[in-house]
């Protein structure tokens, strides 16, 4: 039976279809579905193995970003989110997933799911660019990724806790990614950490890995010609008689997301 | 009683490091300290328990705190600012507060009750009174902003004093009879300052000639009545030269058919009859957006529209409500496409610009300064585009002091929608004779009420401030995203469109002539607050708002499934096929006109035009030896340097199918042209580009617009575009249109149109104008002045290339490359970037009149050529070649690779042997191209007999070295070059 991934949408989200086309090329079964249809009881989270709060625009930002969304899940849906996250069926053991991604992200720090917050980049300004990422937790999601290139967007993705938390994460291994200067920033001649984000902070992990947040967009690499430097690296793949792969470095989170339960 | 809450926040807060920075510069150094906080007036009965948990929803606790009415004490400062907003202006964050507490404590807020937001920048300092009222100044926009200022003793009584900003109306809902048994001077005052209210005044301008307001008289004689008033504002929307183009409609000349059915719409039938079976539009121009086809299921869409108006007055609203306007002419396609691209192009006067200028005579009523409008646009196209998730891959900015009095902000959105849904035909629409009306969407409120009369008139004291409006993109994404994906494929309505300019009185009237009538309830209309006359409810332009033709039978299931997704539905009325429109108000009809007289009853009004005489004297040009100081000059001028920090703050890789980026290269170079996929599981791509060469307009009209025609597909085939499957899109945004000079040169124009586009084969698929951009007004001493634009032609361009791996990007990629000029190089400097450099020198208005000519049939068979070497994938890297010529071209193609390249420019093809032109000349049709040296024989060949010339080679060395024989004119290292090209605007 294929993984099936349950990807939230409404109110301003705007990455759920990108989303649930990297969740299908990962071979998952996928479902777009509106918070409401879920507050409605139509669809059941338990029917799922994984949660995706993916990027977008919820409320516009508006009170904060994620704010209103995050208060919205806590109102309706805190119970069942709750039982999602539990290991208590036998099936289940290893217990199921959730990834946040960019506004997801945002969303699941006001939750409190994950810790620490996300506020104004330094620039104050919404920023569109490429980063490079260096996986550190441990994780389910994380596996067999060595270095990460995708893009950020957002204008609040500066992530930070306080000192407490900063070194419970580094302890627990519930850093999942970190700024670094890596391919793209490097071609593009960018400093590694786009908003000022602390320590190099770009994704964090909660419940022993399950649950993943993340600044950057996985969902935005899953494609070779999706590279700022793409038509570089083409040049010189012609040349040496090879071709670019089709598929991007971000695929592998979502496949990392659907073989955890094969 | 109102509450109020403070939220502040307890980290260190980059927006206050930011307005610290701003603050300084605008006030001096003596400001030390700013803290940003949001602020909420909660206007609602709510219980203890619900302001608990409101505030604690409203606060994340580890970055906020909250603080009650009168709690919050800030423990230094000089001076605070609070800034809300007027009563009746869209407050997008009250709205999410008011949502977010309704959503946290159960209460249902009553009719009334609302959520006000505000900001308060605290500031710390040794700053004076007059510091903080310059600080305030650039705070707020007076038209729909309130700004309070507190010192210490003032502060403490803030909370003692509230002022909700309700909107308070005593409009009644009265119609009133207009009389136009007028003399005609009065008539004509009726047209231009709008029909007066019972206290005298006027009510805003109809922007209805006298012939018109006659013609209306006639009609009015024959039925034996007056009009009320809500049939003639109707009539005053309908009849807009914002809505009918009556300039582009009406004879002109010996052109009987008028420019738009000879040239444009022109064009287009002959090239589609040309094209036979390979004709590729879908549906064009009868539709909100121009429809051709992507693929055997899907048929892609492109409408590019101006705001210039409302962004002169208020840039952030304008702009906003620009784009977010434009992504529903993508939804108004057919029964909906989704919107998977964003374009913009601005038009603005120099932002070192800072002499002021007034709408009134007593200069009370100062517009604001270029640099303010700058901003203010471009952080609206930011919000507009990137809270709906549309990508913004490709736009521009250009600059020149004619645009002073008018801003030009252009917008475009692309639309992605299947052919066909089982039998069911998407990109056709008609409302049936029983269908509901029903508005979607925002409510409606006096914002925008005479935009569309407004913006077919030039800007003066009289423009009416409510046109005025605050774009609010979530609402919209709300319901696009349940109609796009929802509803239309569950077939719950059979048409839909915008409701922009106009209104309701637009829409609904449009709609009407699907079916043959409608009946239209007005007292249903939800609005925001009461008190709206029902002829401000008719032509009101609030935004975010469309109307669909809903089958009675679907109507349970299309209300059910809006109220799951959060969006208010209404019926509103009944499509007929009565012939005519009607609106009741309760059980009084107040408007009973005949489609006919609504839709055709304008009176054709012949024009006439004049040749104008511009003399632009030659420049004196001093030859430099050594060309690299003045290269360097060029690349940092303000329509050559890059504005990076426009691409990177507009999302241009949501919906994942980027291909060629904004930025492109290690350096990041602007490009001319980009390329996404719309449909991630298709190998299919779509090239978006432009062109727009005002600066040659009044030189010579008909080379202008053939230039910006030819620049447009030009670069969009350098980015690897077919020229079998392009098409274009024009924007006119000309000035004084009731001037025969400049409708001489709007036929000019409309000719070079026709000409070009055919000779192409590149049809038009959609077009809009905007006749009078013109500012009359007064300047810092008070003496009246205009301001009128270039007359300026963007064309818009959208093709489909077959595998978009095949795209090409301008940064040269290996040294050793080979590096090729293709086209001719004339002395075509009239209106350059050059000319006008060095004519800022002492040579005021010295531009020359040496304008570049366009040679489309030359151009096509080297532009095919070039495509055929992209498909043939023999190309590195291609660049067009735009303002500044040949120099700037080679030296964007090295600053993007981070590589060196050695040019000769010695017997390059063309007439000129000067050397200033051969590196700065801008003749069109030329495009710079590297390629790998073993491509070499078989990229010849496909250019025999062509104009073309090797010119260099891609090398490691880190400058631009340009050549002509044996000497050297420039060179021009690649980090004195970025540094050029980065440092105009590097502090934005």
């Amino acid at each position: 039976m294929k993984t099936r991934v349950l990807i939230f949408s409404g109110y301003g989200l705007n990455c759920e279809e990108e989303t649930a086309y990297g969740f299908t090329l990962a071979g998952a079964s996928t479902d777009i579905v509106h918070i409401n249809d879920v507050i409605d009881g139509r669809v059941k989270l338990k029917d799922y193995q994984i949660l995706a709060f993916p990027g977008g625009f919820s409320y516009g930002d508006d009170t904060g970003s994620g704010k209103a969304y995050a208060n919205r899940v806590r109102n309706h849906l805190g119970k069942e989110l709750k039982d999602f996250l539990k290991r208590d069926t036998p099936r289940q053991s290893r217990g199921k997933l959730i990834i946040g991604i960019c506004n997801g992200f945002q969303i699941l720090t006001q939750l409190g799911l994950l810790p620490g917050a996300l506020t104004f980049n330094d620039s104050n300004r919404y920023i569109d660019r490429w980063v490079d990422l260096k996986p550190e937790g441990d994780s389910p999601w994380l596996r067999g990724i060595e270095k990460l290139s995708v893009p950020i967007a957002h204008g609040e993705g500066k992530f930070i806790a306080d000192k407490k938390t900063l070194a419970e994460l580094k302890k627990k291994k519930q850093v999942a990614f970190r700024y670094v200067k890596g391919e793209t920033s490097t071609y593009q001649d960018l400093p590694a950490n786009p908003n000022g984000a602390m320590e190099n902070i770009a994704g964090v992990l909660s419940h022993k890995g399950r649950v993943l947040g993340m600044m950057p967009h996985p969902d935005r690499h899953l494609f070779s010609i999706q590279r700022p430097d793409w038509p570089l690296l083409k040049e010189q793949a012609k040349r040496a008689g090879t071709l670019l792969p089709e598929h991007g470095q971000g695929l592998q989170i979502f496949k990392n997301g659907v073989e955890y339960f094969r | 009683m109102a509450v109020r809450l403070d939220v502040v926040t307890t980290i260190e807060d980059a927006r206050a490091g930011l307005r610290l920075k701003a603050f300084r510069e605008s006030a001096g150094s003596t400001v030390t300290a700013v803290h940003v906080a949001d602020s909420y007036l909660l206007d609602a009965a709510l219980s203890h328990a619900g302001l608990s948990r409101a505030r604690h929803a409203l606060i994340n606790p580890l970055m906020e705190a909250a603080h009650m009415t009168g709690a919050w004490v800030p423990k230094r400062f000089a001076y605070a600012i609070e800034v809300g907003f007027l009563p009746g202006v869209t407050d997008n964050v009250g709205a999410t507060a008011q949502e977010t507490i309704e959503d946290a404590t159960g209460y249902a807020f009553k009719a009334g009750e609302k959520v006000y937001s505000s900001q308060v920048f605290v500031i710390e300092g040794a700053l004076t009174e007059h510091d903080v009222h310059t600080i305030a100044a650039s705070l707020y926009n007076p038209l729909i902003h309130s700004a309070t200022i507190y010192d210490r003793a003032s502060w403490k009584k803030r909370d003692r004093t509230f002022t909700v900003p309700r909107v308070s109306l005593s409009g009644s809902s009265e119609v009133a009879e207009v009389n136009l048994e007028l003399a005609d001077t009065e008539l004509a005052e009726l047209g231009k300052l709008g029909i007066a209210d019972v206290d005298g005044t006027r009510r805003g301008p109809l922007a209805l000639s006298l012939e018109y307001l006659k013609t209306i008289r006639n009609h009015y004689r024959a039925l034996g009545r007056k009009p009320t008033d809500i049939e003639l504002e109707a009539l005053a929307q309908t009849w807009s030269e914002h809505c009918k183009h009556t300039i582009f409609a009406s004879p002109l000349d010996s052109i009987e058919k008028g420019i738009y059915k000879t040239y444009i719409k022109g064009a287009t039938e002959k090239i589609r009859a040309k094209k036979g079976k390979n004709d590729f539009c879908v549906s064009v121009f009868k539709d909100n957006s121009g429809g051709i086809v992507f693929d055997d299921e899907y048929v892609i869409t492109h409408k590019a529209e101006t705001h210039n108006s409302p962004s002169a007055l208020d840039p952030f609203g304008g702009a906003v409500t620009g784009i977010v306007g434009v992504n529903r002419d993508a939804m108004g396609f057919g029964l909906g496409a989704k919107p998977v691209a964003n374009t913009y192009g601005f038009c603005f006067a120099s932002p070192e610009e800072t002499r002021p200028l007034f709408r009134d005579s007593e200069r009370t009523q100062e517009m604001l300064l270029p640099k303010r409008i700058m901003e203010g646009v471009i952080k609206g196209v930011n919000v507009g585009g990137n809270q709906s998730g549309i990508p913004t891959p490709n736009g521009f900015m250009i600059f020149d002091e004619s645009y002073r009095g008018k801003p030009l902000v252009f917008v475009g959105t692309i639309g992605l929608i299947p052919k066909k849904r089982g039998k069911r035909v998407l990109y056709k629409k008609e409302a049936k004779p029983g269908d509901y009306i029903v508005m979607v969407g925002g409510r409606v409120g006096l914002d925008g009420v005479h935009g569309a009369t407004f913006s077919s008139e030039s800007i003066n004291a009289g423009s009416p401030v409510t046109s005025v409006q605050i774009g609010d993109p979530i609402t919209q994404k709300k319901f696009s995203d349940v109609i796009i994906k929802e509803a239309r494929d569950q077939e719950l309505y059979t048409s839909i469109t915008d409701n922009g300019a106009g209104g309701l009185s637009s829409s609904v009237g449009e709609m009407a002539e699907q079916s043959g009538g409608c009946h239209v309830r007005l007292e249903k209309v939800p609005l925001k607050y009461p008190g709206l006359a029902p002829w401000q409810i008719w032509i009101s332009e609030s935004q975010e708002r469309m109307t669909l033709a809903v089958p009675k039978k679907k109507w349970k299931a299309f209300h059910a499934l809006m109220q799951r997704r959060g969006v208010e539905a209404t019926v509103i009325g009944e499509f007929t096929e009565s012939g005519k429109c009607i609106v009741t108000y309760g059980s009084k009809t107040i408007m009973d006109l005949s489609l006919e007289f609504l839709h055709d009853g304008l009176p054709v009004t012949p024009l006439k035009t004049t040749k104008p005489n511009f003399v632009f004297e030659e420049p004196d040009v001093r030859v430099p030896k050594d060309f690299s100081g003045t290269f360097a000059a060029m690349l940092a001028r303000e329509n050559i340097a890059s504005n990076a920090f426009i691409s990177r703050q507009y999302d241009h890789e949501v919906q994942s199918g980027s291909v060629l980026k904004p930025l492109q290269g290690k350096g990041q170079v602007n490009a001319d042209a980009a390329v996404f996929r719309p449909r991630l599981e298709s190998e299919r791509g779509v090239v978006l580009s432009s062109g727009i060469t005002p600066y040659y307009a009044n030189i010579d009209p008909y080379g202008a617009a053939a230039a910006s025609i030819d620049t447009a597909v030009r670069s969009a085939v350098a980015a690897g575009a077919p020229l079998d499957h392009l098409a274009i899109l024009d924007n006119f945004c000309w000035c004084s249109s009731d001037e025969p000079e400049r409708l001489w040169q709007l036929k000019e124009a409309a000719k070079a149109c026709y000409d070009v586009a055919v000779a192409y084969g590149t049809p038009y698929i959609s077009g809009k104008d905007s006749m009078f951009n013109d500012f009359k007004g007064y300047d810092e001493k008070g003496n009246p002045l205009k301001i009128s634009v270039l007359p300026t032609l963007l064309i818009s361009t959208i093709a489909v290339i077959k595998d978009a791996q095949k795209a090409v990007s301008l940064d040269a990629k290996m040294p050793g490359d080979l590096v090729y000029l293709l086209g001719e190089t004339h002395e075509e400097l009239g209106g350059s970037e050059y000319f006008r450099m060095i004519s800022e020198h002492n040579q005021e208005g010295k531009i020359g009149m040496s304008a570049p000519q366009v040679d489309a049939k030359k151009n096509l068979r080297l532009y095919k050529a070039l495509a055929k070497a992209i498909e043939q994938e023999l190309v590195a890297s291609s660049v067009s070649v735009t303002r500044g010529g040949v120099a700037v071209a080679l030296a964007r193609m090295g600053m993007a690779g981070m590589l060196g390249i050695d040019a000769n420019l010695e017997k390059i093809p063309g007439s000129t042997k000067k050397s200033y032109a051969l590196l700065f000349s801008e003749s069109q049709g030329r495009i710079i191209v590297s390629i790998a040296p073993e491509n070499a024989t078989k990229f010849e060949k496909l250019f025999s007999g062509l104009p073309f010339k090797k010119i260099g080679t891609v090398t490691k060395g880190k400058s631009i070295s340009i050549a002509v024989g044996k000497k050297n004119f420039a060179n021009l290292p690649l980090g004195k070059a970025l540094e050029a090209y980065r440092s105009t605007f590097k502090n934005y």
